[in-house]
């Protein structure tokens, strides 16, 4: 839940302030099936494919794609979990951050990483979590997807699999919420929508 | 929390707990296969030693160095110190030359408290005097955490040497702030002063007590104590307050056993109870001190140095506020 800013995706005209739903249960679903969909057909299959999600919300959405992959190819595709906490490069600049476990119950080399997490927005996270990956290991490809892109990058990514372009004004909150950790699925965009910025 | 770590009564049942739970992930570290994250690199860490340590010294450089900071290990042999160099120029030396961080033990109950105002850096206790311990009563509290639910209730003995014990007095003040009921052993003269103000009970009987508790932390008997007169003889304290394997066989089933080291086997320990794998978590313990002060080293050297308060729950991962 955690993003400031965000404005509605192009709702932005709508919205002059306050909350909006951009994805609702079913939408988030929906993009999940698309997603894993996505990954197999790139891939051609799930052959060496693991699932990793960044934490706190990004381990839900693997878990959910990981099983998502296994139906779709009939055989059990991993998940794991990372932490990042401890490879962001903004800490000494405000109070640390909690950490969480990291959980990669399978060797990395060779394999191809799906990399989750719920909102793309600096970079920053997905900066951090790469180098966390390299310590454990050297992957054959390393891949990214993400529910919502909000745009406003500050570092020379993107993702491979998008499930919401969604253009987000900087003084916006873009709040994923899972039912696994909030009770129920959706994407709300808060705060007010001055202009909208185009990612 | 403050921006340093002085004593055990600083902490808060909130910091405690965040400062154990942290230590759990961080434990994971040590089981890779690159024992190492770069969360304080650029970091200084200081290890300023004014009496002999191995164990918490080599845990403080280990823990640095697992989160990737520089370390520097001072001891007051073979320094300055021992040309008469004082504590206060000692540590004006040190803070010009922009260290973060300094981890003190000293002989001087109280030198921590006058370290931190003369510098800018995060000062941790790593022992003062007869006074406190912090760190050492933390890796105790995650060593008994991994052993049983919570400390509500839970009821800790502390047995032997409490008078001239820095680790005694740190880990009541941690243990009472969870919940724990502890309670204090050893013969009256090793007995500090107002001792009924710790919040613990006490008792010179170390066999009534026993059966009762789920914890058994024994301390280290200081040869010299003896010969200042607190106990006629080895021989006796040792019968009266070892905890042999008599004894041992007196707790209850689940009872573990604690020693913050370094032990005097057959005097407050007998062999076979320190070695014993079930019940001694001795090793436990040394290991618990790495992971437990890594997290104190991220948790007061990863922010912008004012201390830790609550984890930020809003913007978990930084992607808010960029």
């Amino acid at each position: 839940m955690l993003s400031d800013a965000s404005t509605p995706c192009g709702l932005g005209a709508l919205l002059m302030s306050g909350m909006a739903t951009v994805l609702d249960a079913a939408d988030v679903q929906r993009a999940l099936v698309r997603i894993a969909h996505e990954i197999v057909e790139r891939n051609k299959g799930t052959d060496g494919l693991v699932v990793v999600g960044i934490h706190t919300r990004g381990v839900p959405l693997a878990r959910r794609l990981a099983a998502k992959l296994s139906e779709i190819e009939g055989r059990q595709v991993p998940a794991g979990t990372l932490d990042v906490a401890m490879y962001r490069d903004d800490i000494g600049t405000r109070p640390p951050q909690a950490t969480h476990d990291t959980e990669l119950p399978f060797d990395l080399a060779g394999k191809v990483v799906v990399l989750v997490d719920d909102v793309l927005y600096t970079g920053r996270t997905v900066r951090a979590a790469l180098d966390a990956l390299t310590d454990f290991g050297r992957p054959r490809a390393i891949q990214l997807a993400v529910l919502v892109d909000r745009g406003h990058r500050e570092l020379p990514l993107r993702a491979d699999y998008v499930g919401k372009n969604l253009p987000t004004a900087l003084g916006q909150a873009v709040r994923v919420q899972l039912a696994e950790t909030d009770g129920s699925d959706g994407v709300v965009v808060e705060g007010p929508a001055e202009k909208v910025v185009a990612s | 929390m403050d921006k340093h770590l002085l004593s055990a009564a600083d902490l808060t049942a909130n910091d405690i707990t965040r400062v154990l739970d942290t230590a759990a992930h961080l434990a994971k570290v040590t089981d890779r296969a690159i024992k190492k994250v770069p969360t304080l690199r650029g970091r200084t860490v200081c290890n300023l030693f004014f009496e002999d340590s191995t164990r918490t010294r080599i845990s403080f450089e280990l823990a640095a160095k697992r989160l990737s900071a520089d370390v520097i290990n001072f001891s007051a042999k073979g320094s300055s110190v021992s040309k008469g160099e004082s504590l206060k120029d000692t540590a004006i030396t040190l803070e010009a030359m922009g260290v973060d961080a300094i981890v003190i033990r000293h002989g001087a109950s109280g030198a921590p408290w006058r370290l931190a105002e003369w510098v800018e850096a995060v000062v941790v206790n790593a022992g003062d005097g007869t006074h406190e311990h912090p760190t050492q009563a933390l890796l105790d509290l995650y060593t008994i955490r991994q052993r049983f639910p919570g400390f509500d209730g839970l009821k800790v003995a502390i047995v032997g040497d409490v008078l001239h014990s820095r680790v005694a007095r740190s880990n009541v003040l941690a243990l009472t702030t969870m919940g724990a009921e502890v309670t204090l052993v050893a013969p009256p003269t090793l007995l500090p002063a107002r001792v009924e103000t710790w919040g613990a009970a006490v008792s010179y009987d170390l066999d009534a007590v026993l059966p009762k508790q789920d914890v058994v932390m024994m301390l280290r008997v200081q040869l010299e104590r003896q010969r200042a007169g607190f106990f006629p003889s080895l021989r006796e304290y040792a019968r009266l307050y070892g905890l042999d394997g008599r004894r041992l066989d007196a707790m209850a089933d689940h009872a573990i056993v604690m020693h913050p080291g370094p032990m005097n086997r057959g005097v407050e320990i007998a062999a076979e109870v320190a070695d014993s794998l079930e019940r001694s978590v001795i090793a436990d313990q040394v290991a618990n001190g790495i992971s437990v002060r890594m997290a104190l080293l991220y948790l007061l050297l990863g922010g912008p140095t004012e201390g830790f308060g609550e984890p930020q729950r809003g913007a978990p991962m930084g992607r808010g506020v960029a």
